[in-house]
């Protein structure tokens, strides 16, 4: 399973796989133990004729060893996730980049406020299902939807938010590495759900810069 | 203590012979007859979830090729083509049906009423017409939900969880009369489950034989007693939260339509506050199986017995605390999502204990590799790798990325299929001489195991994989994204591996069948177990036992105890040597 995680292109993707890696030594190796002594539990007491099982109802140390011990290792765990979470999820960055992102049925509408730097005024332009950002700057994304619950679903860039109707959401997101990414709709929107799809156009500043321009000539 | 059960034993043995067909095999408020209908009630639908589950397989390998043999005559506009909205409707009917009218009326239904008056020594339930009731509301809950396979605009599309506002808008998902048969359906269900929960709570506490304490109860007992608590607690919760829905779509209130004033983050909670515990529900009795299969055929006590009765009942209190983790990205407060993660990882710790004490019960064994065991030692692995891909969702961070993933279903499947599946596989093939009076063949047994233990890991491991990968949950074609084109030889794989499982199915159902009617006469006790339901006939008459309720010197577990020269004792022998009949244990 070790390189199956997409590339990362995020800034804070690399922790979100380091956790992922850590939980993933963590269980691979409890399982191996369990599994290991399982089958040799299985081996060595199969069925003999004439032997006779061990007689015991149980060994208090050993249980309370066996409970303390996952307990501590479930609570490192918790602590190391809580500061990622708390990063990704609630703290907003500053940036002077914001763009809306609205979900329906079935695509998603990308909203610039233009360079007044504020929605619901006359230079706000949309685009279907293509959202543009530059490398390596925060972009607060507002994520709303008009119909049902859809989920905006960036795997490169270890992104994932619902949008849900009657709410905006603010998130965030820093990417590092120029190209073009797709953007599924993770979250069961109806018959089109799958094939929901935009794209995130990751550009160098220069080309961002071109992009405005063109964009927004003036 | 007065047992009113044995005032009317008498009435009950007269009863019996009286009884016709109808009131005998139909309408019966027998607690055996009433396990054996939920039994088939259970087992029919699971083809049923089962054959959609291929179909789903189909698409996702070959995705918009036509389904072969079958598939032009169910979907002749499209020539016998999945399309999306079909789709859609399969993986929503394929996961309701198995959770709601496999799992629960096999575990709970089925082995909750078989087992409980047995193993406790009662006469039947507390009370027989609300069972019998309760079976009937359950078929009728099953009825309707079929029913909604028929109806215009097809069945319910919005997945088992059903989210709102697409369930709860006509318009949204373009499915009317099918969703609301799905609510109204579950609605008559929890009704049922009700009823069930009931009479499992009162049998537990009031009719235990004499002899029969708390702590002498098998820990399938507990699990059942335990499961009944929380689907008295848990099912009302759906029951209210699809009727609010119904109401939504019918008449044009807006609970969950933010149009109208209302919340979709409503149904979400609604939904998993009863979908967290239901869970546990799922599990649990398949946990208590397990526990009696491998201490049997360990010929050994269950190492820890009261850890594993505490472990149930730390389970079920904390399911009601962590129902906020399906909810990670849901847009809830992430404030919340942490306090969620936490206690999430708690739960863990119970459910870890209960492993360690089922190895514990192996160590120093004097293992029998029968087919109950087989499928009980297939519910102890499984469980644990469900179990550990599960505390990579409760990291809230790693839960970004995994949540609404292949992630997820590989999870879903190691627990409910691994887990509850095998559970009820092993209970099935254990307690068959019980039920029906005849043995099961070990070599098709055998034959079914194999195949099913094999295949069940080739097609649910490699989703981990494809979730790891980034592979959405509940979409048609992979294919349409050119960031999964790599996950299609593994689809094939997964597909061509489910087929496999799905006729691995087919010894079972001969076995099954045969068995019932021409399987050899089985003998009183012929697994040599200690509980009370093997000192019964078999299968056990109306009103269970003879003029009188057996009477419990000890534990259930007493498997190669130094006090006796056979490898088991049962509860209700009487030792005279003193001493011996002082042990708790
Ligand atoms: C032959 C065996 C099975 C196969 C091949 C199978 C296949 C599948 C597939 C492909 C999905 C995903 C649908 C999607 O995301 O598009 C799914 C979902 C699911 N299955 Fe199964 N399944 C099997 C047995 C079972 C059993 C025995 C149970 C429960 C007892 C079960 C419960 C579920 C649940 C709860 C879901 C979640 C659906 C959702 O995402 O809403 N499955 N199954
Ligand atoms: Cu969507
Ligand atoms: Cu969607």
């Amino acid at each position: 399973m070790m390189r199956w995680l997409p590339e990362n292109i995020s800034t804070y993707g690399a922790e979100i796989d380091w956790l992922f890696y850590l939980i993933y030594y963590i269980t691979g190796v409890t399982f191996i133990l369990v599994a290991g002594a399982m089958i040799i539990f299985l081996v060595a007491y199969r069925h003999r004729e004439g032997r006779r099982a061990t007689y015991t109802h149980g060994n208090a140390t050993l249980e309370i060893v066996w409970t303390i011990v996952p307990a501590l290792i479930l609570v490192i765990l918790t602590f190391l996730s809580v500061p990622g979470w708390t990063r990704i999820k609630s703290r907003l960055p500053e940036s002077d980049i914001h763009i809306r992102i609205t979900a329906k049925q079935f695509n998603w509408e990308v909203t610039y406020p233009g360079p007044d730097g504020k929605f619901e005024t006359e230079d706000d332009q949309t685009f279907d299902n293509e959202v543009h950002v530059p490398v390596g700057k925060p972009v607060i994304l507002h994520l709303t939807s008009r119909d049902v619950i859809h989920s905006v679903f960036i795997p490169q860039a270890r992104f994932k938010q619902d949008a849900v109707p009657g709410r905006v959401i603010h998130q965030w997101v820093e990417v590092t590495k120029p190209g073009k990414y797709e953007i599924p709709c993770a979250e069961l929107c109806g018959f089109g759900h799958s094939g929901m799809k935009g794209f995130l156009f990751v550009h160098t500043a220069e080309e961002y810069q071109q992009w405005l321009k063109e964009k927004w000539p003036s | 203590m007065a047992h009113p059960a044995a005032a009317t034993a008498s009435a009950h043995d007269v009863h019996a012979h009286e009884l016709g067909f109808v009131r005998t095999y139909i309408f019966s408020t027998d607690h055996k007859m009433i396990a054996r209908q939920f039994l088939f009630l259970g087992l029919f639908m699971m083809v049923i979830g089962g054959l959609l589950a291929l179909f789903l397989r189909w698409q996702l390998a070959w995705p918009e090729t036509p389904v072969p043999l079958v598939g032009r005559l169910i979907w002749p506009d499209s020539e016998g083509v999945i399309s999306p909205a079909v789709y859609n409707m399969m993986f929503t009917m394929h996961a309701t049906i198995m959770i709601f009218f496999v799992i629960m009326p096999i575990l709970a239904g089925a082995f909750g009423n078989f087992l409980i008056p047995l193993m406790v020594g009662a006469r039947d339930m507390a009370f027989p017409r609300l069972n019998m009731l309760s079976f009937w509301a359950g078929a009728l809950a099953g009825l309707l939900m079929l029913a909604g396979f028929f109806v215009e605009g097809g069945h319910a599309a919005a997945g088992w969880t059903s989210y709102a506002p697409l369930s709860a808008i006509p318009q949204y998902s373009g499915v009317n009369w099918g969703q609301n048969l799905w609510c109204i359906s579950l609605f008559v269900l929890g009704v049922s489950s009700m009823m069930g929960s009931i009479n499992y709570i009162t049998t537990i506490v009031n009719m235990r034989a004499p002899g029969m304490t708390m702590f002498r109860m098998p820990l399938v007992i507990w699990a059942m007693f335990i499961t009944a608590i929380l689907l008295l607690l848990a099912l009302p919760v759906l029951t209210s939260a699809v009727a609010m829905l119904l109401f939504d779509r019918v008449f044009g209130t807006n609970w969950f339509n933010p149009a109208g004033g209302g919340e979709p983050l409503l149904w979400q909670h609604l939904f998993w506050f009863f979908g967290h515990p239901e869970v546990y529900i799922l599990i649990l009795p398949a946990m208590g199986i397990a526990s009696d299969v491998l201490s049997v055929f360990a010929r050994k006590p269950i190492f820890g017995y009261r850890a594993m009765a505490f472990s149930i009942i730390g389970i079920a209190f904390l399911s009601w605390v962590v129902y906020g983790h399906h909810m990670f990205v849901s847009g809830m407060n992430p404030a919340l999502g942490t306090s969620f993660m936490i206690t999430t990882m708690v739960i863990a710790v119970p459910s870890a204990i209960k492993t360690f004490n089922w190895l514990g019960t192996l160590w120093g064994g004097n293992i029998r590799f029968t087919v109950p065991m087989l499928n009980g030692l297939a519910f102890v692995s499984m469980f644990v790798i469900g179990g550990l891909s599960g505390i990579f969702m409760a990291s809230t961070p790693v839960d970004i990325f995994i949540q609404d993933t292949y992630f997820i279903v590989a999870h879903i499947h190691y627990v409910v299929f691994g887990g509850s599946i095998f559970g009820a596989f092993a209970g099935i093939y254990y307690w068959f001489p019980k039920m029906f009076g005849r043995m099961m063949n070990d070599t098709l047994g055998k034959l079914h195991f194999w195949p099913t233990f094999v295949f069940f890991n080739f097609v649910f491991f490699p989703m981990h994989i494809l979730g790891v990968g980034g592979m959405m949950r509940r979409i048609y074609n992979p294919m349409q994204y050119e960031f999964l084109t790599w996950t299609e030889p593994w689809n094939i794989f997964i597909s061509v591996s489910a087929f496999l499982l799905g006729l691995g199915q087919i010894p079972f159902v001969i076995n099954f069948l045969w068995s019932l009617f021409k399987g050899p006469k089985a003998p009183l006790n012929p697994w040599s177990a200690n509980t009370l339901e093997w000192t019964a006939p078999s299968p056990p008459p109306h009103g269970n036992w003879g003029a009188a309720l057996p009477v419990v010197y000890r534990g259930p577990y007493e498997y190669s105890s130094p006090e006796v020269p056979e490898d088991y004792l049962p509860q209700t022998r009487r030792l005279t040597t003193a001493g011996a009949s002082s042990r708790a244990h």
